[in-house]
């Protein structure tokens, strides 16, 4: 299934840094996510755009996972050839990340 | 006990302006803040300011100023904006001559300034940060920079009277948090409730991305009303803590999910979160439901200030050209494709210098690049896109000539070519101590 039947998700920039903040609908699905929603994969996943390291924080509280990914937004807003120079539809491409399947219904 | 209502009327400099005036005939605030800032904006401001030396705050400053005074002038509503921009004085002017064409009278209009750093930031050759380099890499290319201020600056303002207080360039949060000290009388190192007031105005300062904009996905998150979204205000109290509403019977919603995406919005470690006036610390944040669009905010708090404040460094980094052609109805794709390999080679066999080429098909893969290309069937229309990077305005201008010229030149059927050629005013960052900001302040009064 796609993660997006889990988590919705926020991109922000700043500079040539993006950030995607990924949160999961349910409380109970928080350690699911960071079972199966590692920077490892989430580097693989954007693999064609985001050339630096991407860095995991975790939020229990809010059930929130923050994915910040270094030299990804070509150069950043202010010189990127991207259309989407802010990155800010990263996030939706990333809740199109396959995850195991969950059992119960959500959302 | 005491509680402030701050509102947060506009979120970006082009932002939409009925919610701001909704805010101020209907919020029963004691506060409107304008956020109207960002790197591409002061950027964009300074290179208006380089054209015509009265320009340079925001183009949209009179809409917003005319439409908001008389109610917020009415109701005895302080306002608080960085669209000073490049050009806070000149901005204070502005909005005193709007006030008197308006018939208002007794207000004291105050600009902050002192961001520009500019000439200051030439003869020091510090470490950019978030990159390689250095400041003196950039010499002779530096067209402009801007220390992010604190509240310092809006907080002496307040206490001197104003009841509108124009800035350059600040921290977005402190836009908020300054009223907030001032009214309250938190101590400069009450590094907890900076770091609380920190997290509601992060939370208002992006406008409407907190009250259901910027959220909505039909089927999965739905937003009631959108067309009429209402933008966010704070009840806060002295220790800091705050509900975060909307002006009941606005569109839009605010509920723990908005509240949640926005909170880690432009966010990096949550931990530490680098702010002027304090680092503060979102990872303990929660969010309450207390009734309809009301949520209560709690745990944020805060670590000492550094010595250094960040400034943002415009500077001439290059041009882009950029030409687009649409190809459409059956072959729509290999068309497009063809087009796209033509333009390359040609761009080639001509000489034109491009440090980075970019070629995209609309409506396939132009978005998301290679993460997410659909598997559907071929699309009923492909757009072409190419966008370079030259060291030369004549060679940016042959981008987009290129790919006119597929007009007659190309494959069959293409259609709508447009062309564009830019100097591109990037942006990098470096920290300097911070006791060489010096805050000035400048009076007006209508």
């Amino acid at each position: 299934m796609k993660l997006r039947e889990l988590a919705h998700a926020r991109a922000g920039d700043k500079g040539n840094v993006s950030n995607i903040a990924v949160f999961a609908y349910e409380p109970g699905d928080y350690a699911f996510l960071l079972e199966h929603v590692t920077a490892a994969r989430v580097k693989a996943h954007f693999a064609d755009i985001v050339d630096g390291e991407v860095t995991r924080y975790e939020l229990p509280g809010i059930g929130a996972l923050n994915f910040v990914m270094q030299e990804a937004l070509g150069g950043g807003v202010t010189r990127s050839l991207s259309l989407d120079a802010h990155g800010k539809s990263l996030s939706s491409s990333l809740l199109d990340l396959d995850v195991p399947d969950r059992q119960s219904e959500r959302r | 006990m005491k509680t402030i209502r701050i509102g947060a009327g506009a979120g970006f400099a082009g932002d939409r302006i009925e919610p701001a005036v909704e805010l101020a005939e209907h919020g029963r605030l004691d506060y409107l803040v304008f956020e109207c800032l960002a790197e591409r904006t002061i950027a964009l401001a300074q290179e208006a300011r380089l054209r015509d030396p009265e320009a340079g705050y925001d183009p949209l400053l009179a809409d917003r100023f005319q439409a908001v005074l008389p109610a917020a002038h009415a109701r005895g509503i302080k306002i608080i904006s960085n669209m000073g921009a490049a050009n806070p004085r000149g901005a204070a002017k502005a909005v005193a001559r709007i006030a008197r064409d308006l018939g208002l009278t007794g207000l004291t209009i105050a600009a902050v300034e002192g961001d520009d750093v500019t000439t200051l930031i030439d003869g020091l050759d510090l470490p950019l940060v978030e990159r390689r380099g250095r400041v003196a890499d950039l010499a002779g290319r530096i067209v402009s920079a801007n220390a992010y201020m604190g509240i310092g600056g809006i907080v002496e303002a307040l206490g001197e009277g104003a009841d509108i207080v124009l800035t350059g360039r600040v921290s977005d949060p402190a836009l908020f948090t300054a009223p907030l000290v001032f009214e309250f009388g938190w101590e400069p190192d009450d590094w907890d409730r900076l770091g609380k007031g920190t997290v509601i105005g992060h939370l208002l300062e992006c406008g409407a991305q907190v009250t259901g904009g910027y959220f909505a996905d039909p089927g999965y998150k739905d937003v009631a009303n959108l067309a009429r979204i209402g933008f966010p205000l704070a009840e806060v109290m002295a220790d800091g803590s705050a509900v975060l509403t909307k002006v009941e019977g606005s569109g839009g919603a605010i509920d723990l999910r908005t509240c949640k995406e926005q909170l880690l919005y432009e966010v990096h470690d949550p931990a530490a979160y680098y702010q002027p006036d304090v680092v503060a610390d979102f990872s303990g944040v929660g969010f309450t439901s207390v009734g309809p669009d009301r949520v209560a905010i709690s745990g944020g708090k805060g670590h000492p200030r550094t010595e250094t404040l960040k400034v943002t460094i415009g500077y001439r980094d290059s041009f882009i050209g950029e030409g687009q052609i649409s190809y459409a109805g059956p072959g729509a794709r290999a068309r497009a494709e063809l087009a796209s390999r033509i333009v390359e080679e040609r761009l080639k066999l001509t000489g034109v210098v491009i440090d980075e080429l970019r070629l995209d098909l609309i409506g396939i893969d132009a978005v998301h690049r290679g993460a997410a290309v659909g598997s559907g069937p071929e699309p009923a229309e492909v757009r072409l896109r190419v966008a370079g990077r030259t060291g030369s305005l004549r060679d940016a201008v042959r981008i987009g000539n290129e790919v006119e010229s597929l007009w007659l030149n190309g494959p069959a059927g293409g259609g709508g070519a447009t062309k564009s050629a830019r100097e591109v005013i990037a942006a990098a960052s470096t920290l300097i101590p911070r006791e060489l900001v010096e805050t000035r302040i400048a009076y007006e009064v209508a």
